[in-house]
């Protein structure tokens, strides 16, 4: 900046409020550093990051989270059984090798072993009733688990964000009706209407032949329909009322009267805003997919045999719950961490991006 | 306030007969008739059976007088067991609503006296330990908690003996059904009260020198309660669909086995009268919780 004392200066007028610079003094280098930025700029987003790493809790669940993921995917390629391969020593099928307890080998196993002087890679979690790794079926069915929850979630994100958005901004009368819509939509009682449609599905659709889906069966299909069918308006609504309340924001209005286009409007203003209602809706959605999952595995309306499920797991190991109880607790205890995890880092999202939480 | 009601029951009897609707075009789409069973039968007998039952004719004249019969109490009778599934329904019904209201009540007492002690005790160890089983609860599946409780007390420790009919002992399976729903109500009923103790009125009660023990009872706890009764509506649903595994690892005889049964014995017609007759329940149930609400709380405006 040129130093320039001399400002023309006009003539004061009576009562104008028009500034008079030689009342001002020009300012110190001091006090221009005092004006200087000291901290790196910050993204909406790496602000939330950045408090979602400070909390303890949700550091702890991402890691288990982590783990379970790492697990779920190499296991099958480390160990050496298959979800649904019955247990063979030498090429003959091992019938001793049932209801195992976790690291225990059958005695034909243990000839085997003493015979070659080989070790047979040790059954981590013992074995079922049908002589197959427990273990490697825990993964398997946490495997499902997952699958199930991130497609279910994300397809409640779709439906969801695209019906809140288009009722948001549209307004008026399409509001209305479209949330009367999610009103009757949000009163179906949505375990009876899955339960429903699983029962129909069984008799009615045939999924053989179709490559993932025919593995996780006709009641896998059911619950996604019900999901993309029922559970968007959850979601819905919040982007909706997200939408509403970001509208009317002043700085909006601010954006607006500074002759902000529409597009930077959505970019800069309603997007981030939702954005944060939308990634916490996600992550709460999946613990309660899971939940759905291994409630209907539970009576008899999950995944198709043979492929395992948590939910499913649990429930065979019922009958025997009395002599192989841990058959029941290694799927059990699998479920309350992935969900007790999701749940968690959901809540913390929550805390850390919620920009009105701040503080 | 009348126009809110009208409106709401309006909502309510659209649900219910959507609910209706899509239980009947669900179970009709199922291939083969109620009378395919293993033996066959002649086109004859068919043929009578048929119109006995008032299967010949046209699905949409089916679907209204099914619909009649559901507003007479008249639910047809069971595909394997010939039973009239309202008498079913109603027997069953006896015991699972023993059982659900026990564990409503339940849910919502420790839920509300949980929730307080959090708020009242807010960042002290109280309130962690408090939010803590909160936490680990909302995470338990119900059938696992069942399950567990049921290995840990029946069979383990042999405290409490297995259910049996002659000898029904309640304690378990409240508790299995009870806990997830509680966790809830604590979490709600802790932002509820935090809330409330954050008001100006309450500063103001405490400054005029009013009893604490006063202010929590007349001047929060009153106020922090109006959105627990929103969350009774989700409750009763919860219990309800609880019901149907709590019970069946426990052995209970109520509707919620005899539904899981007739899932299993692909008993159509059982199915569908139980899953309106539930529905039916959770509508109402909601309905009222939303009424109840906008009547206790002066704050919300009927749109």
């Amino acid at each position: 900046m040129t130093e320039n004392y001399d400002i023309p200066t006009p003539k004061k007028r009576l009562l104008s409020l028009q500034i008079d610079p030689k009342k001002f003094e020009k300012a110190t280098d001091e006090e221009k550093k005092q004006q200087d930025v000291m901290a790196e700029s910050t993204t909406f987003f790496k602000d939330g990051m950045r408090r979602l790493m400070k909390n303890p809790l949700a550091v702890i669940s991402m890691i288990i989270l982590v783990l379970v993921i790492v697990v779920m995917i190499f296991a099958p390629a480390v160990v050496p059984y298959g979800y649904e391969e019955i247990i063979t020593v030498e090429g003959v099928r091992d019938k001793q090798a049932a209801n195992m307890k976790p690291f225990e080998f059958s005695p034909k196993e243990q000839a085997y072993m003493e015979k070659y002087n080989v070790r047979i890679f040790p059954h981590i979690m013992g074995t079922d009733e049908l002589c197959r790794d427990y273990f490697i079926r825990v993964v398997y069915g946490t495997r499902v688990s997952f699958f199930v929850g991130i497609f279910a979630s994300f397809m409640v994100l779709i439906i969801g964000t695209i019906y809140g958005a288009i009722s948001g901004y549209a307004g008026g009368r399409t509001d209305l009706i479209m949330m009367r819509i999610v009103d009757i939509i949000y009163s179906l009682p949505d375990i009876l209407i899955i339960i429903l449609l699983s029962v129909v599905l069984r008799e009615t659709l045939d999924l053989s032949h179709v490559p993932l889906l025919g593995k996780l069966g006709s009641n896998m299909v059911s619950m996604f329909i019900v999901f993309g069918l029922l559970y968007w308006v959850g979601m819905a609504r919040l982007v909706r009322g997200q939408i509403l309340t970001v509208k009317e924001n002043e700085y909006v209005l601010a954006a607006k009267s500074m002759g902000a286009s529409s597009g930077r409007i959505i970019r800069k203003h309603i997007l981030p805003n939702c954005l944060s209602v939308i990634i916490i809706t996600t992550a709460q959605e999946i613990p309660s997919a899971i939940f759905t999952e291994s409630y209907l595995s539970f009576i008899g309306l999950g995944v198709a045999l043979p492929m395992p499920s948590l939910g499913s797991l649990a429930n065979a190991a019922r009958s025997g719950m009395q002599s192989y109880p841990w058959k029941l607790v290694f799927p059990a205890v699998a479920i309350i961490l992935i969900v007790l995890a999701f749940n968690l880092i959901g809540d913390a999202m929550r805390d850390a991006f919620d920009p009105k939480l701040k503080q | 306030m009348a126009k809110y009601i009208v409106k709401r029951v309006i909502l309510a009897i659209i649900t219910m007969f959507l609910i209706c609707f899509i239980t009947f075009f669900a179970m009709n789409a199922i291939p083969g008739g109620p009378f395919n069973g293993e033996k066959a039968k002649s086109a004859a007998v068919m043929k009578v059976l048929n119109e006995r039952y008032g299967l010949d004719k046209p699905v949409g004249v089916q679907f209204v007088n099914y619909m009649k019969n559901i507003m007479h109490g008249d639910f047809g009778v069971s595909l394997k067991t010939g039973r009239d599934i309202a008498t079913t329904i109603r027997t069953r019904f006896a015991v699972s609503a023993k059982l659900g209201l026990m564990a409503i009540l339940v849910a919502l007492i420790l839920g509300v006296v949980l929730g307080c002690v959090a708020a009242l005790n807010r960042n002290k160890w109280q309130d962690h330990v408090i939010i803590f089983f909160v936490t680990l609860f909302t995470a338990m599946p119900s059938f696992v908690m069942a399950s567990f409780l049921l290995l840990i007390f029946c069979i383990q420790l042999k405290i409490i003996p297995v259910w049996s009919t002659a000898n029904p002992n309640y304690v378990l399976p409240v508790i299995a059904l009870s806990l997830s729903p509680m966790a809830n109500i604590t979490r709600l009923t802790k932002t509820s009260m935090l809330d409330a103790l954050g008001q100006d009125y309450v500063r103001t009660a405490k400054a005029k020198g009013v009893s604490p023990i006063k202010v929590i009872f007349v001047h929060t706890l009153r106020n922090a309660l109006i959105p627990v009764i929103t969350y009774v509506g989700p409750l009763t649903a919860a219990i309800l669909t609880g019901s149907l595994v709590v019970e069946n690892i426990f052995t209970i005889g109520g509707l919620g086995s005899a539904f899981v049964d007739s899932i299993t014995n692909r008993d159509y017609t059982m199915i569908m009268g139980v899953t309106i007759f539930l529905a039916m329940i959770m509508v109402v149930m909601n309905l009222i919780c939303d009424l109840v609400y906008k009547v206790v709380d002066p704050r919300i405006k009927f749109d």
